[in-house]
């Protein structure tokens, strides 16, 4: 349990961290895991009962990405945590290092499932939640998709079938930064109203400012949303947020920061380069 | 063969509440008795097989034994990626079942045959690839497959195939069974077809060829050392499947053959042509338009043992 200042303060080391680690590899979609950030902090500063020390304890709460592209903020988010030395972070991008560029299950503890091709994530989860519901499990299963991600049809037959089912045990967070991989989600396939066709399905919805941490820990404050009914917060992001230049700008889903531009970054967060 | 799988597993799930069965929203007169006997292990994904699998993988991560289940392309072409990522690179504990293998549903049209999924199964890494030969091995298969933790995939016929072992054969993934022995020649067959390799085999027998027939039930792991010393000890090697030429048990064999280069060896993949069905009928018609007869293939095979040169190509 924290506070909103305290995983204010855990969302701008996970921003700057992932930074570091895309600047140094040269990888990609550092946008993705900025939008994403301030939802990954509340979640793992304060919402998810896990155990960095026991990462496979049978009562832990699970956790999907299944926007598997925004890996090294997970990354991040589970050195942190301290499911392993954050010093393994600087390998990223190496040759064998542990960390593919899609978040995965092999060498990382604490990742619950491989991800990367998007419209996995949900339909897995729901087959953990229905399993966790007939055992009478008290865990939670909590998925994090992109809004391009609610392209695939995958994602609408397990949002069908979690609301037919009534998976309150399941939690679904959309990070609606409204910018997919080739455009802008309102000129590709436009998604809205999004929060209604939640609804349409039998989801419990909640919208939410994604970068609003008093906003977010009321939120999740209570799990499930609605007894009987599958949870589904649509969290309002800026894909880029919390570096002016990066903001909005679809050239992040695909570039790294070069140069003074890390530095930059790093100075607007508050942090030392 | 449905009959035989579903009578097992139904057994075995009355005993074990981790085995579950999950359908694609078929099943009709065949999984009533399981959804009466163990209701909290079924479920019925709908006409959604791409969450079927997902869900299958989530309920295998949380310790369930799972099976799904739908016709021929439906449980592995459709959701071919949600079997590769969610299900063989987790090692979920996850058997795909499919009805209808070949011409099961051949009057259906070719949407319902499954005339390729075993090639593509065998690619996947992870997957044990299953095609029992009758219904004893399809109830054995069954059960040693709940024992062997791991992604499979396994393909059965529908109902009605002839029981071909008359005693419970010691059954092992992996492992051929000897049906038939033969010394001027190794016939190979995987799934359906045991019984019309054994049927061409007495058609042989008549004519003076002393053919082995071999039921390969296992597809993956192929036995490769068995295969080979009956390659080295007969020196003529047929492989006989409901699955196109391409890919399948024909091409495996082909691969661990071609490999080991053995001297002398002649050596046919009998399976269906690599085509879509211009004609469409019950299974024996299917059956009967791509050569898979036991006139037919008894025909094939004495040309093999008779003639020095290669068959030409294209030909079923």
């Amino acid at each position: 349990m924290a506070t909103p200042a305290e995983t204010e303060a855990l969302a701008t080391r996970l921003r700057a961290t992932s930074l570091r680690m895309v600047a140094r590899a040269n990888a990609s979609h550092i946008g993705s895991c900025l939008s994403m950030a301030d939802v990954l902090a509340v979640l793992y500063g304060h919402v998810l009962r896990v155990r960095p020390d026991e990462p496979v304890w049978e009562d832990r709460d699970r956790v999907i990405v299944s926007k598997g592209h925004a890996a090294a903020i997970v990354y991040a988010v589970l050195a942190e945590r301290g499911f392993f030395p954050p010093e393994l972070l600087e390998t990223y991008g190496d040759d064998g290092c542990p960390f593919p560029g899609h978040v995965t299950h092999t060498k990382v503890p604490g990742v619950e499932v491989s991800t990367g091709s998007l419209g996995h994530g949900l339909p897995i989860a729901a087959g953990m939640a229905i399993a966790g519901k007939r055992d009478r499990a008290t865990h939670r299963i909590v998925t994090v998709l992109s809004d391009g991600e609610l392209d695939e049809g995958s994602v609408w037959e397990a949002t069908l079938f979690a609301g037919h089912h009534g998976l309150d045990n399941l939690v679904a967070i959309v990070d609606y930064n409204k910018i997919q991989s080739f455009g802008t989600v309102e000129e590709v396939l436009d998604l809205h109203p999004l929060a209604d066709k939640f609804r349409a399905f039998g989801w419990s919805v909640r919208e939410v400012d994604g970068h609003d941490h008093g906003a977010l820990h009321e939120a999740l404050g209570t799990l499930p949303f609605e007894s009987g009914r599958p949870s589904c917060l649509v969290a309002h992001t800026i894909k880029g947020k919390g570096v002016s230049f990066m903001e909005n700008d679809n050239a992040w889903h695909y570039r790294a920061p070069k140069g003074g531009q890390l530095d930059q970054a790093l100075a607007e967060l508050g942090v030392a380069p | 063969m449905r009959t035989a799988w579903i009578r097992t597993l139904t057994e075995i799930a009355a005993r074990d509440p981790r085995v579950c069965l999950v359908v694609g929203d078929l099943g009709y007169t065949v999984v009533e008795g399981f959804v009466e006997q163990c209701p909290g292990q079924y479920v019925n994904a709908g006409v959604a097989e791409q969450n079927m699998t997902g869900l299958a993988a989530g309920m295998a991560l949380s310790g369930k034994i799972v099976f799904t289940y739908s016709i021929a392309n439906f449980p592995v072409l459709r959701c071919l990626e949600q079997v590769r990522n969610d299900v063989c690179y987790h090692g979920a504990n996850v058997k795909v079942v499919s009805i209808g293998g070949g011409y099961t549903y051949g009057s259906l049209g070719v949407t319902h045959h499954g005339t390729e999924e075993l090639a593509v199964m065998r690619t996947l890494p992870g997957m044990t690839v299953v095609a029992p030969g009758d219904p004893v091995e399809a109830a054995l298969a069954t059960r040693a497959l709940v024992e062997r933790p791991g992604p499979a995939y396994v393909r059965l016929g529908k109902a009605g195939e002839p029981v071909i072992h008359e005693e419970e054969p010691d059954f092992e993934i992996g492992r051929p069974i000897e049906v038939r022995s033969g010394a001027d020649l190794a016939i190979l067959t995987t799934g359906g077809v045991l019984g019309l390799g054994v049927e061409a085999a007495e058609l042989l027998q008549a004519r003076g060829i002393d053919a082995g027939v071999h039921s390969v039930h296992t597809l993956k792991p192929l036995d490769e050392a068995r295969i080979l010393s009956l390659a080295r000890g007969t020196g003529h090697v047929v492989t006989l499947e409901e699955h196109s030429r391409l890919g399948g048990l024909g091409g495996a064999v082909a691969e661990v053959l071609a490999e080991a280069g053995v001297a002398g060896l002649r050596f046919r993949r009998l399976g269906l042509p690599d085509g879509f069905a211009t004609d469409i009928g019950s299974q024996a018609y299917m059956r009967e338009r791509a050569g898979l007869t036991p006139k037919h293939v008894a025909a094939e095979i004495q040309r093999l043992i008779r003639d020095r040169a290669p068959p030409p190509r294209g030909s079923a």
